[in-house]
């Protein structure tokens, strides 16, 4: 940039007649143009920021936010900076004190037991303790020692993991949310340690999300490939009506689709009747064919089919016939021809349709919960709970924030490899 | 060496009963309005759209049953059809590496069509940083890199601005001269093919009208629409009063009596166009000079540099065009003047009525 300038400034500034710097000049003329676009953008813009970029960065920011430890034990926290977690010896009296005195400060508005509801996200029984002590401490009058009192209304008072947990909790911010979703806690030294085995969902989770998305990928591929190639071939006429067909399902809400895929595929249900009526199934041994990955598979393939044929559909369309015809007059097969010069030539397209497809899947959430049963759910269907259901919102979040990063990886991925430029939606 | 009969039919008649002959090493250019059916003709020497009926043969082999890819027949379109995701010199490779020549081979004869079409240097770049005329010139060497008996062209320059589009015309004509490789060549432009073909076939309503050297094809048109296509060309209908082998004499509809040569009239009594071209029509000829001198009377002066496109009403036509060559000998006219025209009995040539 500097040396742009350099360069202009041993050169004569232009001017207008009227002596202006033509830049400046330029500047003013362009300013109107500018203003008028300015003003047009700014709704969606505004939009965007209230409704989607503010949302995120919260949700972002949820998964690692962990205030509520400091905001509700605005005495105790100082006072346990200078205890031994390591060791083996209770905190002091004093900080006995600060704990009643900062649980009484929050039954006041009952905003104490958010914090017992937080602790007992990473250790079982801390949200009755707080209750507990809650529904006791009130009654308490001025005891001889805090500390003997506080253990006798309840022995986890006395337990050094409650403290340690305290402590290790204490800072703004916490990775824990962030150990969880990876299946993961920490041991005693605040170590991360993986969880056993029979624990694990998260990442296998991630992990079957990823494969079925793949998989619902490859499918909308395989099935949307000729479609699209029908669709940009033929004469305009059949191919508006082989359009509509396609779309229709797209117009149709998606809840209805997805019932529709439930009436098809059930046990009882249209494809099984059929098959055991040709003789083909056993009526005793009917398919299970729904509430597990096949009925998310195949109802998934068949909404996101229509994401992956528009794009394909729009490269392919812009494909001279010409190519094909010059390749085989000089001398390719048909079979070659196709798959040196045609598919080449629709890359643009199936990467479009690749990463609609994927990203969209991979956050599905209606249809595998509706036809996924258990083992066909995603993700997002845990994500959903966690923060519907256990309303556990830093590990909802946690969760979100790492799909949300998967797939921004993957963007930069297919940018490096493909390049963004190549992606052509119509 | 090569014998083209055929005849196409679908719901509509496209090619309507052809037959043509292409010699070997020849340049024919199938000339004629946009739906003649010059292009499907095209297509169907290639392969890529079946003759409905009849028999191509490519060196006295019968090639209908032939794929494409296994006619050896090069093809260079409109729109070039290089293919974008390969640079220059993958394009011209792929012919060759679809008939699995050695790299040597490819390198070498990749060589050598550059070396042909001047664009030594390009084989790294890709079609889209070529410019137009070089895009172009590609093209022509892809078809012609693996040796085709025949090469196709369908109207390869028409995408070229008219500058490039003459300089093309004389380069594609030089390679086709000097490799001696049979071509045919379709275009609209009759410029393009009278300046480029050993013979033209005037295509019409999928028929050809005519086939045959341009000269003959300007001077000695057959049909109404070859003359009327070909060049500028005035037109006088009228009907046949007395014909014999040689010459013929014309009732216009003003009257006028023409004597013409009898080239392709129905009989006495019948109705002919009378086809003469604007630069042998004679201004203010010696009295009793020609059987043909009539009264003109000048509409329009239109001056255009070397000669001066000057329309007449003639004989009740006023769309009668002559070219006075701008020469210092020339008389000089002037709009609303009445002046005497006259030409030649071989000059003005009795045709069929249509066209």
């Amino acid at each position: 940039m500097r040396k742009i300038n350099n360069i202009n400034n041993n050169q004569e500034i232009l001017t207008t007649a009227d002596g202006v710097p033509l830049k400046a000049s330029l500047n003013r003329a362009l300013r109107r143009e500018r203003n008028i676009s300015l003003l047009l953008v700014t709704p969606l813009f505004v939009f965007v920021l209230i409704a989607f970029l503010f949302p995120i960065a919260d949700m972002l920011f949820l998964s690692v936010d962990n205030k509520i430890v400091v905001e509700k034990l605005p005495r105790t926290v100082p006072l346990l900076a200078d205890w031994d977690e390591t060791g083996t010896v209770l905190p002091d009296e004093q900080i006995y004190k600060a704990l009643v005195q900062d649980i009484n400060a929050g039954t006041v508005d009952k905003t104490i037991l958010r914090l017992g509801r937080r602790l007992n996200f990473e250790q079982g029984g801390m949200s009755s303790l707080f209750r507990r002590s809650v529904r006791k401490l009130k009654r308490l009058k001025e005891p001889e020692s805090y500390k003997a009192a506080t253990i006798r209304i309840h022995r986890k008072w006395g337990d050094l993991a409650t403290w340690r947990l305290i402590k290790r909790l204490s800072g703004k911010f916490t990775p824990t949310y962030f150990y969880s979703a990876v299946d993961g806690g920490v041991d005693k030294a605040g170590h991360f340690v993986r969880n056993p085995e029979n624990q694990r969902i998260y990442l296998k989770l991630f992990v079957r999300t990823i494969l079925l998305s793949l998989l619902i990928t490859l499918f909308t591929i395989i099935l949307g490939y000729p479609i699209s190639y029908l669709l940009a071939t033929l004469p305009t006429k059949l191919s508006n009506l082989l359009m509509i067909l396609v779309l229709l399902p797209f117009w149709t809400s998606l809840l209805v689709r997805t019932t529709s895929w439930i009436t098809l595929l059930q046990r009882e249900g249209v494809i099984n009747d059929l098959l055991v009526w040709i003789g083909v199934v056993d009526n005793a041994h009917r398919l299970t064919m729904i509430h597990n990955q096949i009925g998310t598979i195949v109802a998934m393939t068949h909404i996101l089919l229509p994401f992956m044929v528009l794009p394909l559909f729009s490269v392919m369309k812009t494909i001279p016939p010409n190519y094909m015809r010059a390749a085989r007059s000089m001398g390719a097969t048909q079979f070659r021809a196709f798959l040196r010069i045609y598919l080449p030539n629709t890359v643009p397209g199936i990467g479009a349709g690749c990463i609609l497809v994927f990203i969209l899947s991979i956050g599905y959430y209606i249809t595998p919960s509706l036809v996924g049963g258990t083992s066909g759910t995603f993700i997002s269907n845990l994500i959903a709970y966690h923060v519907q259901g256990s309303l556990n919102w830093g590990l909802g979040a946690a969760l979100g924030t790492m799909l949300l990063m998967f797939v921004l990886a993957l963007y930069v991925l297919y940018d490096k490899v493909v390049g963004l430029d190549n992606i052509k939606l119509g | 060496m090569e014998e083209i009969q055929k005849s196409y039919d679908g719901e509509t008649l496209v090619i309507k009963n052809m037959n043509m002959d292409v010699t070997r090493g020849e340049f024919l250019t199938m000339l004629g309005p946009s739906g003649s059916g010059k292009t499907t003709c095209l297509m169907m020497v290639a392969g890529f759209e079946p003759a409905t009926h009849g028999e191509i043969y490519l060196n006295d082999r019968p090639i209908n049953k032939v794929p494409p890819h296994k006619r050896g027949i090069g093809m260079v379109f409109q729109d070039y059809a290089l293919f974008p995701h390969m640079t220059v010199a993958e394009n011209l490779e792929f012919p060759l590496k679809v008939r699995k020549m050695s790299k040597e081979e490819c390198k070498q004869r990749i060589k050598r069509v550059l070396d042909m079409v001047q664009l030594r240097g390009f084989e790294g770049r890709r079609p889209s940083q070529l410019s137009g005329g070089q895009q172009q010139r590609i093209a022509v060497a892809r078809s012609m890199v693996f040796d085709p008996d025949l090469i196709l062209m369908d109207e390869p320059l028409g995408a070229l601005d008219k500058n490039l589009r003459e300089q093309m015309q004389l380069e594609i004509r030089h390679i086709h001269e000097r490799l001696g490789v049979t071509v045919i060549y379709v275009t609209h432009d009759q410029s393009e093919a009278l300046t480029m073909s050993d013979r033209i076939a005037v295509f019409d309503d999928g028929v050809i009208q005519q086939l045959a050297h341009p000269d003959k094809l300007y001077e000695e048109p057959e049909n109404a629409f070859v003359a009327h296509f070909i060049g500028e060309n005035n037109r006088l209908l009228g009907n046949i009063l007395e014909a014999d082998d040689k010459n013929c004499k014309i009732e216009l509809d003003s009257k006028d009596i023409i004597q013409a040569k009898n080239v392709n009239i129905a009989g006495i009594g019948n109705r002919t166009t009378l086809s003469l071209r604007p630069e042998r029509v004679i201004i203010e000829p010696a009295p009793g000079s020609m059987p043909n001198i009539f009264n003109a009377r000048v509409e329009e002066l239109i001056y255009l540099g070397d000669h001066i496109r000057t329309r007449l009403k003639v004989c009740g036509h006023d769309d009668f065009v002559v070219k006075v060559a701008n020469s210092s000998a020339r008389a000089a006219l002037n709009k609303g003047e009445t002046v005497k025209i006259g030409w030649n009995i071989e000059d003005c040539r009795a045709l069929d009525p249509s066209g």
